[in-house]
């Protein structure tokens, strides 16, 4: 304690020259962490504003150096060129399809089970609670073959369904959700009972609006993760027009190997448009999520 | 006494038995009611998580190649694995991946979130958080495909600015000395913002009061950061740990859309080489085993996590 308050007294009387001074000292500090901070963000953003701007440039130029920064070109035939390239409409609708029915599927089924481990007994609750847990941790690459094989014997290969049905359990939902359900006073629960309503109409009525914010939570986890998964549906589709978005842009990659990248480029900010959407509104539920861990892992 | 002799209304039959209006009537009908409840999660779980790990120890102990009928090898695919110098380069691939990636994630992520605590304009705050956290929006694809045209050796921008102000180019996708650094930066570009957003989760758990009063006490600099900020953020720093770790050691998507694992086998993973082999070669039992031994190095590395962190996560 006493070397502190040497060491602090000593630095006040090096740096005693004025308020002015100090003012100045402790500010540079500050603002050259934000000038650090600011020079990190140009970094980061950079890749998304050169692939806006190349997605815009005619063909001839999509490959010159210096690189514009800016939009020059203003060439809106590469976006035509994309759905020209690949069925990129279709794979669009494909990805809809598989994201969408996944987060309703995940809403469902997560929502039911986590009411359920949080707020109904039954024997063998625990049990069951624990075999959900430990798949939390369970990599997909130890189950993918088997999935696989059983795909194909379902007669799902190369199917959007072989996307969403397995991915309709969701033993993360789960967790998440009945954090949010044990949350909930049980008054709640027993002015309804009171009131004459059956345990059905309570987790309908009166539990899964008080979750709403966990719903928000799990649908935008899933959205993300859903929009732009590449490995899955690598492994379970061959048809291009079943493609998702991923796969067609890797495909487009592909073909355009030695004509213009402001073609794939284009593909890559149409991929992007539902997520910064999503994003934009639900981002408090996004960082969230994240901080649960709700993506990878 | 006498209570007790009061005949219950007699019904029968099980419906009669779930309805009964009393209060274990109401319990049943709870019960019944939870099993329904859970049924769709875990019968999801048992058949598409549960049941096929159990079935990937199990066909690892075959050799089938989907058109002939399995044939039992015993543990002929884990020696054939053993001595596959193909297979022990993925996981030398991604196993060095993980150490590098995961950790300056965790440095630079953490440095951002201590950074975005001072005082600064709302607005600013939200630029930098959301200028931080854009790339995690991109899918792994679509990340490969645009750094990998910035990144090429001849005509990508990366280049030319490094050869503008003076420096060597450097051959960041077809050198196999440098490749998988470059897949490290690639993966720390897309997923900082991400582990940042799980630093600031920790800090904000930290009464601000305790940030502070230490700072004002006189820990500055490294001593503060060092002898209060880890400490207090340990657990989160576990946290980000094991699912960093989960993650990383599976990655896939970035170095197949950017390099297919080239050049040569530079860059390829061990998740790239079970790709190929289940689904290129179809050699599902072999598959089997590399899945199996990567799952076993995944339990064995996180439950290591954990014991080691009994010595260096603070809760309190």
């Amino acid at each position: 304690m006493a070397t502190t308050t040497v060491s602090s007294a000593g630095s006040t009387s090096l740096s005693d020259k004025g308020t002015l001074g100090r003012y100045i000292r402790y500010n540079s500090g500050r603002w050259l962490l934000i000038l650090g901070l600011f020079a990190f963000s140009v970094l980061m953003v950079a890749p998304l504003v050169w692939t806006i701007s190349t997605s815009l440039r005619t063909p001839a130029q999509s490959f010159s150096l210096p690189p514009k920064w800016l939009p020059t070109d203003w060439a809106f035939e590469n976006y035509s060129q994309v759905f020209e390239q690949i069925p990129f409409f279709r794979e669009i609708l494909n990805s809809f399809i598989v994201t969408i029915s996944t987060v309703v599927g995940q809403l469902i089924t997560a929502s039911m089970a986590g009411y359920a481990f949080a707020r109904l007994s039954f024997p063998g609750k625990n049990a069951l609670f624990w075999l959900v847990m430990a798949t939390l941790m369970i990599p997909l690459q130890a189950t993918i073959i088997p999935v696989f094989i059983l795909i194909s014997r379902f007669g799902l290969s190369d199917t959007l369904a072989s996307l969403i049905l397995p991915a309709l359990p969701t033993a993360f939902g789960t967790f998440l959700l009945r954090q949010y359900f044990m949350q909930i006073p049980k008054e709640f629960e027993e002015v309804a009972l009171v009131d004459g309503a059956n345990q059905f109409i309570i987790f309908l009525r009166v539990y899964l609006p008080l979750v709403a914010p966990g719903l928000a939570v799990l649908a935008v986890l899933a959205f993300n993760g859903t929009w732009n998964e590449f490995y899955r549906p690598l492994v379970f589709l061959i048809t291009d027009t079943n493609f998702t978005i991923p796969l067609g842009l890797n495909d487009l990659k592909g073909y355009m190997m030695t004509g213009s990248i402001s073609v794939v480029l284009a593909g890559v900010v149409l991929s992007l448009i539902p997520v910064v959407i999503v994003y934009l509104f639900g981002q408090r539920y996004l960082m969230e999520g994240i901080m649960m861990g709700g993506l990878k892992g | 006494m006498q209570a007790t002799a009061v005949p219950a209304p007699k019904r029968s039959g099980p419906v009669a038995w779930l309805m009964q209006d009393t209060l274990t009537g109401m319990a049943r009908r709870r019960a019944l009611m939870g099993y329904l409840f859970v049924l769709p999660t875990i019968l999801g779980i048992v058949i598409f998580t549960a049941g096929p790990v159990l079935a990937s120890f199990g066909l690892s102990f075959f050799r089938w190649n989907v058109f002939r009928p399995p044939a039992f090898l015993g543990l002929e695919n884990y020696v054939r694995m053993f001595n596959d110098g193909r297979v022990a380069v993925g996981f030398w691939n991604s196993a060095r991946f993980v150490v590098m990636a995961i950790s300056l994630q965790i440095i630079i992520a953490l440095l951002l979130a201590l950074a975005l605590r001072q005082k600064m304009a709302t607005w600013m705050r939200y630029y930098f958080r959301t200028a931080f956290l854009l790339p995690f929006l991109l899918s792994g694809a679509a990340t490969g495909i645009v750094l990998a045209y910035m990144l090429h050796t001849e005509f990508g921008v990366v280049n030319y600015y490094l050869r503008m102000i003076g420096l060597p180019t450097v051959a960041w996708l077809n050198s196999s000395g440098t490749v998988l650094y470059t897949i490290v930066l690639v993966s720390l570009w897309q997923s900082v913002g991400f582990t940042m957003v799980i630093m600031m989760g920790g800090l904000s758990n930290i009464s601000p009061e305790v940030l502070d009063a230490a700072e004002v006490d006189g820990a500055r600099g490294w001593t503060w950061l060092w002898n209060i900020v880890l400490p207090m953020l340990s657990p989160t720093i576990l946290f980000a740990a094991v699912i960093g770790v989960i993650g990383g050691l599976q990655i896939f998507d970035q170095p197949y859309v950017m390099t297919r694992g080239g050049p040569g086998d530079a860059s390829r993973t061990v998740v790239m080489t079970l790709y190929e082999t289940a689904f290129k070669n179809q050699e599902i039992g072999y598959a089997s085993a590399i899945a199996v031994l990567l799952f076993i190095i995944i339990m064995i590395v996180t439950a290591t996590q954990f014991i080691l962190s009994k010595k260096w996560v603070f809760y309190n």
